[in-house]
């Protein structure tokens, strides 16, 4: 078992899920309250990952970060090295792959929340950012903790996007499913089962405490 | 005083009401339907998408203007000291009624907060429920609520939309004449929305009858609704 690399791909799941969730919260709420004819363009900017292969998606963001573009050659020379094959450039392509899986649940939740509530609170004085954290964000809590399970899970689960952008170095961008890749390359069957046994079961893990979550809602409402 | 003259639309129905409110008190009064919310609502400074294109809208209260759309003026909801308590009480659902009281109250201190909302349950009768949460209340508990809410930041306008319609005519009957007095020397002007006539007769308001969005009369409860009195007695 790599555990440089499981503990890798934790790190980069983690550090993914908190910058996703200070992203998609003040996005998912700008997308709900908004009302300027461009929110629909930017919805669906929002959405492109889910429909876009992540190999187009890394092929982009590896040309974006390298020595081609002024971008990437600017941010060469404020870091001290390029982003593309870096942990830090693997953490902005899992951002931007995984931002569906945190701004749609968010954007679900928030919808659904009676508008009557919101107007509420805006007659009483409260303006966007404290509807959004004393109101939005408490009441949707079950969607908040869905868009981070989904972007945890997402970024342990990719691969287009880390092959083409990070490549496979070892303690800097071999996440597991690199390493279960290389093990099925070797034919090293028995590695590549316990690699897939060790990702089966985080998946699990993270979906039975988000379905117990959910569990406890229906059991409430019940009661 | 309240001077308003506004043009709205909302898919098929149009609303056009011109009119000065100089009284303390004063009842919309009109059947469902007639547009009583929608003006409401507009005068609090929500829905202001259904003020567009050839639509205008113009909004004094005092000396300040609330709404001028020719000039691009609108002042968002929170910035018009106007508070609205609407049919559904809107309490927020995980705040205790004595936070929901105090969420207006941002820029007091805790101790000023603190009193202002004892003060502010204690005029609608609701000392007792400042610990419970919404979903433990009644539907009549609920509404004294939102309004203990809706008057805790000194709002210069009360905009009520038929907020008692859950309370008995007794409980109701004894909070209008305590919030009457209240509100008479708190300098606020209030608006009642009803499709009760007995709410017009027992305040001794101004009543402005309202139909299909247009204002068809104003003046004394005993002139405006006349035919509506009449009614009302025919079926005694």
């Amino acid at each position: 078992m790599d555990w440089q690399a499981f503990a890798l791909t934790l790190k980069l799941a983690s550090v993914t899920t908190v910058i996703l969730l200070a992203i998609a919260i003040p996005l998912a709420s700008l997308l709900v309250l908004g009302r300027s004819r461009w929110l629909a363009a930017l919805e669906a900017l929002a959405a492109l990952p889910l429909v876009l292969p992540p190999t187009v998606l890394g092929f982009f963001l590896l040309v974006l970060l390298g020595p081609r573009t002024a971008f990437g050659r600017g941010i060469a020379a404020i870091l001290g090295h390029p982003l593309a094959f870096s942990f830090e450039g693997l953490v902005i392509g899992s951002v931007i792959y995984s931002l569906p899986f945190a701004v749609q649940p968010l954007v679900a939740g928030f919808a659904a929340i009676e508008p009557s509530l919101v107007d509420a609170a805006r007659l009483l004085g409260a303006g966007s950012a404290r509807i959004v954290f004393t109101l939005l964000v408490p009441l949707a809590r079950r969607s908040l903790v869905a868009a981070a399970v989904l972007s945890f899970l997402h970024t342990v689960g990719e691969f287009g996007v880390v092959l083409m952008l990070g490549g496979d170095i070892p303690g800097a961008t071999r996440t597991l499913s690199i390493v279960l890749y290389n093990q099925v390359e070797n034919f090293d069957y028995a590695a590549a089962e316990r690699t897939s046994a060790i990702l089966l079961l985080l998946s699990l893990l993270a979906l039975a405490f988000l379905y117990s979550k959910r569990e406890k809602r229906g059991g409430a409402a019940r009661a | 005083m309240l001077n308003l003259d506004l043009t709205a639309r909302r898919g098929s129905f149009h609303l056009h009401v011109a009119c000065r409110l100089a009284s303390d008190w004063t009842v919309i009064f009109g059947p469902s339907g007639a547009g009583k919310s929608t003006l409401l609502r507009l005068l609090a400074g929500l829905d202001q998408n259904v003020l567009s294109g050839s639509t205008h809208a113009i909004v004094s209260l005092d000396d300040s203007t609330l709404t001028d759309t020719a000039n691009h003026v609108w002042l968002q909801p929170g910035r018009r000291r106007t508070s609205l308590v609407a049919q559904q009480p809107s309490l927020f659902p995980h705040l205790s009624v004595e936070a929901n009281v105090a969420y207006g109250l941002g820029a007091l201190d805790r101790s000023l907060r603190a009193t202002r909302v004892s003060e502010m349950l204690s005029l609608v009768d609701a000392t007792d429920l400042a610990q419970r949460m919404p979903r433990d209340l009644s539907g009549g508990q609920a509404q004294r609520v939102a309004l203990a809410r809706a008057l805790a930041p000194s709002p210069r306008l009360l905009l009520l939309d038929e907020p008692f319609s859950a309370l008995d005519g007794v409980a109701s009957d004894a909070l209008i004449s305590r919030l009457q007095s209240w509100l008479l020397v708190n300098k606020v002007q209030t608006i009642l929305a009803t499709h009760d006539a007995t709410a017009a007769f027992t305040t001794g308001a101004e009543v402005v009858l309202l139909q299909e969005g247009r204002l068809a009369a104003q003046g004394a409860a005993s002139q405006v609704l006349a035919a509506e009195r009449a009614r009302l007695l025919s079926h005694l």
